[in-house]
């Protein structure tokens, strides 16, 4: 199965979330992940939400339908930067510290937080370096760790921004017409 | 006008700002302030106290399916809300235009598992066009105008609005200047113009084309347009389920109702055709059969306000996202002079005639109308055939079917000829639908007979009603029970695939006629062919509502039918023809 990066844009209400997030589990797909934040409209938030599927463009079409989402994209083939945040809390010891230390260098990672016996890394990075990275610190032993999943944006002058959709006072928008 | 109102006041004058006249539902304590309010504006907003939330909720649907308007049902917390589930979800299903007013706990105890409470926002979201939960009072002038906007705009469907007691309850001076906020919901009601002269192209290159409308084009008004389109190319017309009405039957250019129980000569037609027009119609699976096998030779316009219905089912050629009347209002005017549609013309007029010919083969409606050649006391075909007659002969009559044989017999054997008056529950099938719907298009035409044809099964499902219409005063609602004493339909299923297992379809009832009486209202029981015409026309004479028993054979069967998983070119009948 392919998957599927989805970017939509959402009005920023109670239940938004829940309802997209809906669609996916009434078909019975599994969301490999899902990151929700402000874009650069207040009141639009962002969803970037990547599924495994064959068939998910009925699935964008019932999104589209639901009257809180904004716009809907299937960025899978589109060029996009994409990139994911992990927090990894290792563990550490005064023989290890050091390397640690290094290899997140090598990776551009940031240790943010020490104790005598663990360390937190944030590492940024595209899903697959991240991946690599967690791979480099399993051997020392991960006591936790949070990623954000993915969220992408597409390269160049295409832009997917809330205040398209969104009039001046801040009411109705010129709308998302397929056709 | 800056005077201070409760919530609930202000709610009761947002529906009058609606245009809402009826409204349907039960009280209950979180709904309460509500009903206080209601009192006051009693002569503007009529109530009418149902005897269950479900039956409630019917009737919405029955008098917004009828009329066109958007119907409201209301319902407490917990249970009262449970019970509008099935309409609701039975509303989305077949897009009808809803707003079901629930109340909540107040937001205090919100969430806190509080007596009677339940999530009902989150239960209905997957049913519901869009749902509210509103907290504060000052939410309700915006939160009530986008709901009554989405129910009946686009494609319509059922809205939700939970509001907490303390919301009801709370004071304001209301500002009734509010504009929808809605970025992520704009219709499209006008059709892209270079894809409707794409669709004209195909229509001119076809040799056998044929139009197939849907419950958009009786939604849209475009019932006139739609005839005109007809006319002018000469294209043969299919109505399904919930399409009947939308294009007169007894039209020389109308070859019937396709699917599941639709007629051999109009699937077979499907499965020859060479270019298909689908307007307002989703390709639901009772009308496909067998998706992957449906009109293979096909090239297929399908046009639809709801994009995400386009190459559901069926891979589509010319897809139209818009409004049916206006897309066939496009179709109009971009089609060429009649000089130019010669061609077309004359490969319609041949093709029709093969149809005639495959439908003099097949089963003929009114061959099929006649007396099945098995003798019987009371077939139930002689009751269609009388009530078709008769209804007919009044005019002025709405007929509400409920679920199972004799809805589909209902759908085959009446002469149906204009839009609004077959009403059904199709898309979710519930059971229970016609006693109630039958009431709520009672009261929106007051003037009108409203007949309830539904089985045994289904009227005893929501029968309580009767109650109502008694209370309510109302005297135009006919009830045609076809008492079979079984789960009918899926008894025919039984006897046909599973060697007549009939497990858990055989079913006892009370003597609807005493238990009509017992109601207030008329009970008639015919059990004889010659006594059906005598009953509908004591029926008519009858001022008040009435329920007729007809006790029809028991073990009579559909047809024809596709069986399920198959394509609609397998069509069994009773014939050997075929």
């Amino acid at each position: 199965m392919k998957k599927h990066t989805i970017v939509a844009l959402m009005q920023d209400q109670p239940g938004a979330l829940n309802r997209a997030v809906s669609l996916f589990r009434r078909r019975g797909y599994n969301i490999a992940s899902l990151a929700v934040g402000h874009s650069e409209t207040p009141g639009i938030s962002r969803m970037t939400l990547v599924v495994e599927s064959d068939d998910v463009e009925q699935v964008v079409k019932q999104l589209y339908r639901l009257i809180d989402v904004v716009k809907v994209s299937d960025v899978t083939d589109d060029p996009t930067v994409d990139r994911e945040m992990a927090l990894t809390k290792v563990h550490t010891t005064s023989a290890t510290r050091a390397e640690i230390a290094t290899l997140a260098d090598i990776f551009d990672a940031k240790v943010v937080d020490v104790s005598t016996n663990t360390m937190i890394i944030e590492m940024t990075g595209t899903p697959a370096k991240v991946d690599n990275f967690v791979e480099v610190m399993r051997p020392f032993g991960i006591k936790e760790m949070m990623r954000t999943g993915r969220i992408a944006m597409v390269r160049g002058t295409n832009t997917h921004r809330g205040a398209e959709y969104v009039e001046s006072n801040g009411h109705v928008a010129t709308g998302a017409v397929l056709n | 006008m800056s005077e201070e109102k409760t919530g609930a006041q202000i709610m009761c004058e947002a529906l009058i700002r609606e245009g809402v006249e009826v409204m349907f539902g039960i009280p209950g304590g979180a709904i309460m302030p509500f009903y206080f309010a209601m009192w006051e504006y009693r002569d503007q907003l009529r109530h009418v106290l149902c005897r269950h939330e479900q039956g409630a909720g019917h009737a919405a649907e029955g008098y917004a399916r009828s009329t066109g308007k958007v119907g409201v049902c209301i319902g407490t917390s917990g249970p009262g809300a449970t019970n509008l589930v099935t309409p609701i979800a039975d509303a989305m299903m077949d897009s009808t235009p809803l707003v079901a007013i629930t109340g909540q706990v107040s937001s205090a105890v919100l969430g806190k598992d509080a007596f009677q409470e339940t999530d009902i926002t989150g239960i209905t979201m997957p049913i519901t066009k869009h749902n509210y939960l509103v907290k504060r009072i000052e939410d309700l002038p915006w939160v009530f105008k986008e709901a009554f906007h989405i129910a009946s705009t686009g494609r319509p469907g059922p809205v939700l609005i939970d509001i907490t007691k303390d919301a009801q309850q709370a004071r304001m001076v209301p500002d009734w200047d509010v504009k929808l906020n809605l970025p992520g919901y704009k219709p499209n009601y006008q059709g892209n113009r270079k894809q409707v002269r794409e669709a004209i192209r195909l229509l001119m290159s076809a040799c056998k084309p044929l139009i197939m409308v849907g419950n958009g084009v009786i939604m849209s008004g475009a019932t006139e347009e739609l005839r005109a389109l007809a006319e002018r190319t000469g294209i043969p017309v299919i109505t399904t389920l919930h399409g009947i009405g939308a294009f007169p039957e007894d039209h020389p250019l109308s070859i019937g109702m396709p699917g599941m129980h639709g007629w051999v000569h109009v699937n077979r037609a499907i499965q020859e055709c060479d270019v298909l027009l689908n307007i307002g119609g989703r390709f639901d699976d009772r009308v496909t059969g067998k998706a992957s096998t449906f009109a293979p030779n096909a090239r297929v316009i399908h046009i639809d306000i709801d994009p995400s219905e386009i190459g559901k089912n069926v891979k589509v050629t010319v897809p139209i996202v818009g409004d049916a009347r206006m897309v066939i209002s496009a179709l109009l005017e971009e089609m060429p002079d009649r000089s130019e549609l010669a061609t077309l013309h004359s490969h319609a007029s041949d093709w029709m005639e093969h149809i005639r010919e495959m439908q003099a083969t097949h089963q003929h409606k009114q061959q099929y109308i006649a007396r099945p050649d098995v003798p019987m006391y009371l077939p139930p075909h002689d009751v269609y055939a009388a009530l078709t007659r008769i209804v007919n002969q009044h005019g002025n009559y709405r007929i509400v079917t409920d679920v199972g044989q004799h809805q589909m017999w209902a759908a085959q054997l009446i002469d149906w000829h204009r839009p609004r008056t077959h009403i059904t529950s199709g898309g979710a099938g519930t059971m229970g639908f016609a006693v109630p719907a039958a009431m709520g298009a009672a009261i929106a035409h007051p003037d009108e007979t409203i007949w309830a044809i539904c089985g045994d099964g289904g009227f005893q499902m929501t029968n309580q009603e009767l109650a109502t219409i008694v209370q309510e005063g109302i005297k135009n609602v006919k009830v045609a029970i076809i008492n079979n004493g079984y789960l009918g339909m899926v008894r025919q299923w039984q006897e046909l695939f599973e060697n007549k297992r009939y497990s858990g379809t055989p079913l006892s009832g009370p003597d609807f006629a005493r238990l009509a009486e017992a109601y207030g209202v008329r009970g008639i029981t015919v059990e004889h062919t010659d006594e059906v015409a005598d009953a509908i026309n004591t029926a008519y004479e009858y001022d008040g509502s009435v329920v007729i028993d007809f006790r029809v054979e028991r073990e009579v069967n559909v047809f024809p039918m596709v069986p399920q998983g198959k394509s609609i070119g397998d069509m069994i009948t009773e014939s050997p023809i075929v």
